[in-house]
């Protein structure tokens, strides 16, 4: 878009193309040689649909390609792009400039991982926790070995888990959870969700495992309710939800 | 213990605590402020069978909760097996010290050493 705006200033605006500027702060930092961050600033023009990551990518191919960023699918489903812009966790690719109503857009690594350069962050904490509160469906019989190879669930039995399921992993509820900048040990809010997700699954059986690996001293009580981390699930899920339902559970509330 | 016993006991001694010491504070109001802090109003109090046994179990509820807390905190603050180790025991040891350094003013007055 750098090289772009020159073609775009030529045409006759618009109200669909109306190409703009902004400051893209980015957070600069390599471990392995600094110190501390630093921010390096780019002027980048923008249309009304120009995501941050697109900005980003921008500045990679015609400023500073050495910026590193993680990044896939672009549409809100891998979970890559996870950073705070502007001080808030938020998906780049999910995050037009337009809205963000600011000229001056700054971009960070999350908060509570490992920064391993640039805006890229280490998952390997989030993917552990999330492998810890196993994941998957535990029976008892298999497809293999029963005759009936479907597990019916009702449309009510879905419903209890289904926005659970929507989780993608992105890490901006872990980098928003205020816990998790003071508890390094915290299971963190997206395992505690899929530890829902799964126990409010009709097909599940493995209620009590999981409740027994959530139930220990830097689980699922240390959660205070600030509920930020259901403010920046991109994909609309609310641990902070599930959290008290599986409370619930632990005090008897619920079965 | 398991952590959700422990916060349960957490939750329970929050509320019991708050029905005990409305009924406390309601005690209280029944002679005046300046009154009930009266030397021998003290005595009194201490000497009364079912008041000193609620002043007991607000000793103990509020000791409980108030140095689980203490734990939880100072968990979230650092973390470490030594440390968290240390921090438990150390609460529950204080929690003991607290209780017994409260009840000793009760036990002194009903033996007649005050």
């Amino acid at each position: 878009m750098a090289q772009v705006s020159s073609t775009v200033d030529e045409q006759v605006p618009t109200l669909l193309s109306v190409s703009k500027s902004i400051l893209l702060r980015i957070s600069k930092f390599n471990p392995e040689l600094d110190k501390s961050s630093k921010f390096m600033e780019f002027t980048v023009s923008y249309e009304k649909w120009t995501t941050v990551l697109e900005a980003i990518l921008d500045v990679k191919k015609h400023f500073d390609h050495s910026v590193a960023v993680r990044y896939s699918c672009r549409q809100a489903t891998c979970g890559s792009c996870g950073m705070l812009i502007n001080g808030k966790p938020r998906l780049a690719c999910f995050t037009k400039i337009s809205e963000l109503d600011s000229d001056v857009v700054t971009v960070e690594p999350m908060n509570n991982f490992p920064v391993i350069r640039d805006l890229t962050v280490g998952f390997e904490k989030l993917f552990d926790t999330h492998q810890k509160i196993k994941p998957y469906v535990i029976r008892d019989d298999t497809e293999l070995e029963s005759d009936q190879r479907e597990f019916l669930q009702s449309p009510q039995e879905v419903e209890q888990y289904i926005q659970f399921a929507n989780c993608i992993k992105c890490g901006l509820c872990n980098s928003a959870c205020p816990t998790m900048a003071t508890d390094s040990s915290f299971v963190g809010p997206q395992a505690l969700a899929q530890a829902y997700r799964y126990v409010a699954d009709s097909r599940d059986k493995g209620k009590d495992t999981r409740l027994n690996i959530i139930d220990e001293s830097h689980g699922i009580w240390r959660c205070h309710f600030a509920g930020s981390c259901s403010q920046v699930c991109p994909k609309g899920v609310d641990p902070a939800m599930g959290i008290q339902f599986l409370r619930g559970y632990l005090l008897g509330f619920r079965n | 213990m398991k952590e959700s016993t422990i916060m349960k006991i957490h939750y329970g001694t929050a509320l019991a605590s708050v029905g005990l010491v409305a009924v406390h504070i309601l005690m209280r109001l029944t002679t005046g402020f300046a009154d009930s802090l009266e030397y021998e109003n003290v005595l009194a109090n201490y000497r009364s069978v079912p008041y000193v046994v609620m002043l007991e179990l607000i000793l103990i509820l509020l000791s409980v909760h108030g140095f689980n807390g203490l734990r939880v905190i100072l968990l979230e603050l650092k973390q470490g097996r030594v440390y968290e180790k240390a921090v438990s025991y150390g609460c529950v040891v204080a929690m003991i010290g607290l209780i017994g350094y409260g009840s000793r003013t009760i036990i002194m007055t009903n033996m007649g050493m005050v």
